[in-house]
């Protein structure tokens, strides 16, 4: 309880985790992280990266292969029952049962973490309504849709209170509008001393929601910095122009790498020091008219690629194929 | 967690079993007792008539606490292994295998829930056989705490097949190939000494036959085996399964991937 206090106490240390899976896989490559209390958190990272396993083993749904996993200054191999109770997990893939009802799922997985039913009720009570699932809590969770059964997990999640929730995609298959009040959700809880790590495809939402970020790739870091200090890196963009005469050849603008789309759009690389005016400059030069224009994709996206394509081709400098 | 939580997830792994037999009674209480009946109609008494005694007793009254023992048997394994299983391959064990809930309050939560429907089908078919057959208790104590035992052994045994299984095949294998077998062979429907030396000595390490022979003598006072062997048995095996099963969930290889 005394290292509860301390404020340096990270919420999540990592040190030199890997994990071998069963069938000889090697889907963590050691690795080391530091979430400091009271953070907001995103893991990001492509498909199959690691996101999940490191999760998993937080977590203990999956076993480490090696290193160590401390939650709030506690191990979780030493001390798992402290560890644990500082944890909330909303998976990736929907886990429970779905022949209960969500007020059941919620009651019993208070009682895990030794709550009993009376306080369980009231806070199952307290999270559906948050999450606006109080008037299904009685029905089949199997007949919730997909978005309500991912916030039926968050609230499952929180029903112990927990100091470090951790979200495994939690915004996966959720519409816009519902995307926005779960974001607005996940803040408040945040706000309220709540340390979160989330993982997500959607780097939107890890721009606008996190103040730290984490980029794993093939099982190993490849970055972790705040999202500020990520975005000032960025030091090129790609915008789109749309034109109104059809073209048939690339533009050529000198110092500006340019692609044509399409007939009626073409790609402009410009870099932070460059100016976006020269590039309209030289297409009026060219006669060529723009009647609209934007951004290609989200920044941090463009470096997230960036950082992801370049650790690939340093490993296949090293290794020579793959 | 201090010991009122443990308290406190045991009775919730416990009353989350009893409402889930209860839901899906149709699967789960109906079947055994029409089986049952139909046992004690055949057997009791249609054949049983001319079967007359065995063992000195009149047939029916010979096959009743074997009927009850088996009935016992079976619900107390399959409740566990469908159960476990089924939060297995639903993934809802995650919600128990991310709390803090120590694994030997998991088994013993589960346990008793195998218990509460093996001991509840038990007592069911107990008063439908009372309209069949009617006997007198030799001793309470003893029939009390060898059905007791067995619902515990078969309870763990089906937690172990539960953990093992990979997919549904593997949880019917056990009770179709080795379940079944056992039971029939089991003196449940007759007296080992009509068999032949070299079969009667195999049916020796039935544990099955040591249950249902402590069982009837509970009840009707006569057993083919000396029931201290029994309890010895069933007690030894008990532990045995309790410490596989705690193992197997400690170890985890099988539940955390
Ligand atoms: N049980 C398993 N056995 C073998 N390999 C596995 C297992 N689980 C995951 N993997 C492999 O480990 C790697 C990392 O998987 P993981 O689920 O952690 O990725 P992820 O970053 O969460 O990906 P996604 O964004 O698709 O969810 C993948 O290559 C995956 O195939
Ligand atoms: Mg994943």
């Amino acid at each position: 309880m005394t290292q509860l206090n301390d404020k340096k106490q990270p919420a999540l240390s990592i040190k030199n985790l890997t994990k071998v899976y069963d069938n000889s896989f090697q889907a963590l490559k050691g690795i080391d992280l530091d979430v400091a209390q009271g953070d907001f958190f995103a893991l990001l990272g492509p498909n199959g990266a690691g996101k999940s396993t490191t999760i998993g083993i937080i977590c203990s749904l999956v076993r480490k292969t090696s290193g160590s996993v401390t939650i709030f200054g506690h191990d979780i191999d030493e001390d798992f029952s402290t560890a644990k109770q500082y944890v909330g997990v909303v998976p990736q893939e929907f886990n429970f049962n779905q022949f209960e009802k969500p007020i059941d799922i919620l009651v019993a997985q208070a009682g895990y973490f030794g709550i009993v039913a009376s306080v369980a009720l009231e806070r199952a009570e307290k999270y559906l309504k948050q999450l606006g699932l109080w008037e299904r809590r009685n029905d089949l969770s199997r007949n919730l849709s997909g978005g309500m059964k991912r916030r039926l997990m968050i609230a499952r999640a929180l029903i112990h209170e927990p100091k470090l929730l951790v979200l495994d995609e939690p915004t996966a298959g959720v519409d816009i509008e519902l995307r926005r009040s779960m974001w607005e959700f996940l803040q408040e809880i945040n706000k309220q001393g709540t340390t979160i790590i989330l993982t997500t495809h959607y780097l939107e939402e890890a721009e606008s929601l996190c103040r730290n970020i984490a980029i794993i790739d093939h099982g190993t870091i490849v970055k972790n910095t705040s999202i500020k200090a990520l975005l000032k890196q960025l030091n090129r963009e790609t915008f789109i122009f749309d034109t109104r005469e059809e073209l048939t050849d690339c533009p050529v603008i000198a110092d500006y790498p340019t692609i044509l789309v399409d007939g009626h759009s073409i790609e402009v690389e410009v870099l932070k020091t460059q100016s976006i005016n020269e590039v309209f400059v030289a297409l009026s030069e060219q006669k060529i008219d723009v009647i609209s224009m934007r951004n290609k994709s989200n920044r941090l996206e463009e470096l997230f690629f960036d950082m992801v394509e370049k650790n690939l081709s340093a490993k296949n400098e090293v290794q020579g194929d793959e | 967690m201090n010991n009122y939580q443990k308290w406190v997830a045991f009775d919730t792994i416990l009353r989350r079993e009893l409402r889930r037999f209860m839901r899906i009674w149709p699967q789960t209480l109906l079947p055994p007792v029409i089986t049952i009946v139909l046992y004690f109609v055949i057997f009791g008494q249609l054949i049983g008539e001319r079967i007359g005694t065995m063992s000195g007793l009149p047939y029916i009254q010979f096959v009743a606490p074997g009927l009850i023992m088996m009935s016992v048997i079976t619900n107390s394994y399959s409740n566990v292994v469908s159960s476990f299983f089924g939060s297995k391959f639903q993934r809802n064990i995650e919600e128990l295998l991310v709390s803090p809930t120590p694994n030997w309050i998991i088994l013993l939560g589960y346990v008793a829930g195998g218990m509460c429907r093996g001991l509840g089908v038990g007592a069911i078919v107990t008063l439908l056989s009372l309209y069949f057959a009617d006997f007198s208790i030799h001793s309470l104590p003893i029939t009390i705490a060898i059905v007791f035992m067995t619902s515990l052994m078969f309870s763990l045994a089906g937690l172990i097949n539960a953990i093992f299984a990979a997919n549904f095949d593997d949880i019917s294998i056990i009770p179709t190939f080795v379940l079944t077998p056992l039971t029939y062979l089991g003196g449940v429907f007759y007296s080992i000494d009509l068999l032949s030396e070299f079969w009667r000595n195999l049916s020796m390490i039935n544990p099955v036959l040591y249950m249902v022979n402590a069982f009837r003598y509970g009840i009707a006072g006569i057993t083919d085996i000396n029931i201290f062997w029994s309890f010895g048995m069933v007690g030894l095996f008990s532990l045995v399964l309790f410490f596989s099963a705690l193992r197997l969930l400690e170890n985890g290889s099988r539940l955390r991937n």
